[in-house]
């Protein structure tokens, strides 16, 4: 179903721009629109969660705590001060330290289990996700008049590879692999297939409709780019004004992206914003050390000393046991 | 043998017909249609009538989970979608991590339930959807509309059978959140799972009734204070009698400097016992000023298991009872969720407790400050401390006669982060000191299978397949190195692993930490010394070869 629901999103720009002549619609209306969900909605999202309280600090411990002087802490499975538990989740954020740990558990005869290291998803996942930011930070290109220094890097590099014409952009093959890797994974293992849901493959299946229709422009049918660069440029400065020709095939790009926008602030892909907030990575190691606050820290009445003394008195007193009251 | 144990070479064979980790066919289903069901051996009993009463939770009633009707409450549906309104306000955890998961699939292979049943319902990402999916269908906005898109369904009482059966195949370990790239820790999950189950009379009787007993006597075993008294008297004269020693605790005495505090089941419990016999004789060798508590006798914490304000209900007797006392700070013996509650929930729940001081140790002088604010010591944290500093005599040959591998338990691994101060110890106390392999310890340890309170007898087939993973890496050792001795230092532990032991390595005995420094310590005075602290003769200290010093 999701690969449906992308072939028939591809066509509406399609049929819209060659045959209804809507130009307008999806290169300035649609755009605006998206932009502005993705952004209300993206906030409005984190705000949600931020919203809510951290009542417990309930870091997951991955290393020795701070304890004795003479016992060697683990700064980032158990950060006991701040700094640490950012870089702990800059870890998480820019090379996966969690899923680095990932392992394979398989029942052999005995029966036995045997647990080894398995850097596969690790490393498709990583793959995937540089990918798309090097493809997004070179895309900035077609934002600035001008275009800075760091993204005519980040191109050159990405380009490293001159063998096609116009060159080859390492970061497309990646992307595809990686891609074609995640899906390929929940189909044929098992445990996968049951855990996806038609939400896990939707998004997959949109951003391969978005690297192949880009591909397709810059390799096959070499779209000229001056006109969306233009358009872009007018996009970021506010403008309103109607596109010059383009082609039907840059639209159905835009308006993949613009679904991918749209989408974004309603799903999974939002985890993009909560990996930052998640209280078992983000939190020190060191309640113990300083007393963490719960906003909503309800009074409850527990069974006091004196009730317990008054029930068992007698029973303590024959005991030997100091009481209270006579 | 209990009929709610299966046949070890059904389970076995269980395990080799379907040699993959995942058991069944599901190429057509969707997990949320593959059946489930209730039988011998895989649920704990309910909550009795006046067990439920006593607590003043609601619709207490004779019913099982075989019965077709539950009968819950009338309006049970709006009970379960308010409450779980209510805890999504509470917790940005609980939304976060209901929001947020890719389902990436890492966390599936981790969980010692999974592993031990091939059950999908047992991979920690539908464990957490089962919640979600109900979520999902009530409350966000767009995916409403997708609903068959989203993967969502309607709360039917189904559901929450399935809810009473898979929250409570979870013991809150929190293995999975180790591996989660996103850091989402289905413990978060279950807890609230259980406790929005508990609000329409869906428990466990060997939850609350604990919780009913600890909330009166001061413990979970129900034990009143002077047969507290006189059981820990009993091991007294049996350290007399092993030892020539005789050791003076004391009992809810004020102005004790240090109040002790361990799990019940090391007063009463086999072989917990022993453990508290090790406690015993550290204390009286290092002469520490101390005393126990028969109000605050309860280390554990079932509460936890239950609801956030029931832990803090029970928690809260161990600052009452330290500031009645006036004692300088609070010390803890071995236990895994009772630690869980102390290190990560105690000072936020019930402190601040500045009627104590910053733990100091009267012995070395070393000021714990990685304790200032919550003023209370895990033992091997003081035990550690002691000996680096040389304070304990110590002869590690008295252990000669186990050969040792050690057991981290979930909670004090991941839900504190001491690993290495056990270790020091065990080095220090046995000379035969085995690692199992390196992905089933430390953060990667995997839970005695019996955590979170399912350690019933009734719930026994679940306990020994979620105990799998755990007692096969403990046979990998005994096979590579003759391992004969799991140590552990948590009382659940102690309690449960003793029964898998048997089913799935016979010839490995459990024991606490604090036990084998027990054995291991020379106290002064002490008559000659030739068994353990479980009248088992010791290696090499037979009559003639006797060399005490």
């Amino acid at each position: 179903m999701p690969i449906g629901m992308v072939a028939v999103l591809s066509l509406i720009p399609f049929i819209g721009v060659t045959y209804a002549g809507l130009d307008y619609l999806f290169g300035v209306i649609i755009p605006y629109a998206s932009a502005l969900i993705f952004i209300a909605g993206f906030v409005y999202r984190l705000f949600d969660w931020l919203k809510r309280p951290v009542p417990f600090r309930i870091t997951t411990t991955c290393g020795q705590e701070k304890s004795l002087d003479w016992i060697k802490q683990d700064k980032f499975g158990s950060p006991s001060r701040a700094w640490q538990a950012a870089l702990r989740v800059l870890s998480e954020v820019f090379f996966f330290r969690s899923l680095f740990r990932n392992t394979k558990s398989e029942l052999r005869e005995g029966p036995s289990l045997v647990h080894g290291s398995n850097k596969w998803l690790w490393m498709g996942g990583l793959v995937f996700h540089w990918s798309l930011l090097l493809i997004g930070l070179r895309h900035a290109r077609y934002f600035f008049i001008m275009v800075p220094d760091f993204i005519q890097f980040v191109e050159g590099a990405d380009r490293f590879f001159d063998l096609t014409l116009p060159a080859f952009y390492l970061t497309d093959a990646l992307v595809l692999s990686a891609v074609t890797f995640l899906f390929v994974r929940r189909m044929i293992d098992a445990k996968m297939r049951i855990i996806s849901l038609q939400t896990d493959y939707f998004p997959l299946f949109l951003i391969t409709g978005i690297v192949l229709v880009g591909i397709i422009m810059r390799y096959i049918v070499k779209v000229d780019v001056m006109p969306v660069k233009d358009q872009m440029l007018r996009l970021v400065a506010f403008s309103f004004e109607a596109p010059a020709p383009i082609g039907a095939l840059f639209y159905v790009h835009l308006f993949l992206v613009c679904v991918l926008a749209v989408y974004f602030p309603f799903s999974k892909l939002m985890h993009m914003g909560a990996i930052f907030l998640s209280p078992t990575r983000n939190l020190c190691n060191n309640s113990r050390e300083k007393r963490h606050i719960n906003p909503w820290n309800a009074a409850i009445k527990f069974r006091t000393y004196p009730e317990y003394e008054d029930e068992y008195r007698e029973k303590m007193k024959k005991a030997k046991l100091p009481v209270e009251k006579q | 043998m209990s009929k709610y144990l299966p046949k070890l070479s059904d389970l076995k064979k269980d395990f080799e017909d379907k040699p993959s980790i995942l058991k069944g066919d599901y190429s057509k289903k969707e997990w949320w249609d593959t059946p489930f069901e209730f039988r011998d051996g895989n649920w704990s009993f309910p909550a009795k009538p006046e067990v439920v009463e006593e607590l003043g939770f609601p619709n207490s009633r004779k019913w099982s989970a075989l019965d077709d009707d539950w009968k819950l409450p009338a309006d049970w549906q709006k009970t379960i979608s308010e409450g779980l309104k209510v805890r999504l306000k509470k917790y940005r955890s609980l939304k976060l991590y209901l929001d947020s998961c890719v389902r990436c699939g890492a966390c599936a292979d981790k969980c010692h339930f999974f592993l031990g049943t091939g059950d999908p319902r047992n991979m920690p990402v539908v464990r957490a959807e089962l919640l979600r999916s109900v979520y999902r269908n009530d409350f966000p906005l767009v995916e409403k509309i997708l609903q068959g898109f989203s993967g969502s369904r309607k709360l039917t009482s189904e559901v929450i059978k399935e809810w009473h059966m898979y929250y409570y195949q979870c013991t809150e370990c929190r293995r999975c959140s180790v591996f989660c790239p996103l850091g989402i820790d289905t413990a978060e999950i279950t807890m609230v799972a259980r406790e929005l189950l508990n609000l329409i009379g869906v428990n466990n009787n060997w939850i609350l009734a604990p919780v009913a007993n600890c909330n009166r006597t001061g413990n979970h075993l129900g034990i009143e204070p002077h047969t507290f008294v006189q059981n820990i008297e009993s091991l007294v004269e049996d350290i007399e009698d092993m030892t020539g020693v005789t050791v003076n605790p004391t009992f809810n005495r004020k102005g004790a400097e240090i109040l002790f505090i361990t799990p019940s089941g090391d007063v009463f419990g086999d072989p917990g016992v022993y453990t508290m016999m090790g406690y015993l004789l550290l204390f009286h060798h290092i002469g520490l000023d101390y005393t126990i508590s028969t109000y605050a006798s309860e280390g554990g914490n079932f509460g936890m298991f239950t609801s956030n304000d029931m832990m803090k209900k029970l928690n809260a007797k161990m600052y009452h009872e330290a500031e009645r006392l006036k004692v300088k700070w609070i010390l803890g013996g071995e236990c895994g969720h009772m630690w869980r509650v102390v290190h990560q929930y105690m000072n936020t729940m019930n402190g601040p407790a500045d009627f104590l001081q910053v733990p100091v140790s009267p012995i070395t002088g070393t000021k714990f400050t990685n304790a200032a604010a919550t003023k209370m010591v895990h033992i091997a944290e003081f035990t550690a401390d002691l000996i680096y500093h040389k304070k304990l005599k110590l002869d590690p040959r008295r252990n000669d006669h186990l050969k040792t591998t050690f057991h981290d338990s979930c909670n004090v691994a991941r839900g504190m982060g001491m690993f290495e101060e056990p270790r020091f110890i065990l080095d220090n106390v046995c000379n035969s000191f085995h690692e199992m392999p390196e992905n089933t310890i430390r953060e990667q340890t995997f839970c005695c299978g019996s955590g979170s309170g399912i350690n019933s007898e009734e719930n026994m087939e679940m306990r020994m397949r979620g105990g799998f993973p755990r007692a096969n890496a403990v046979k990998h050792v005994k096979d590579k190195h003759k391992v004969d001795s799991l140590v552990t230092i948590c009382a659940i532990d102690r309690a449960s692993l003793p029964a898998l032991m048997k089913y799935w390595n016979p010839g490995v005995t459990v024991y606490g930490l604090h036990e084998l420094v027990g054995n291991a310590l020379v106290m002064e005075g002490e008559k000659k010394r030739t068994e353990d602290l479980r009248e088992h003769p010791m290696t090499g200290f037979d009559d003639e070869e006797g060399d005490v010093d």
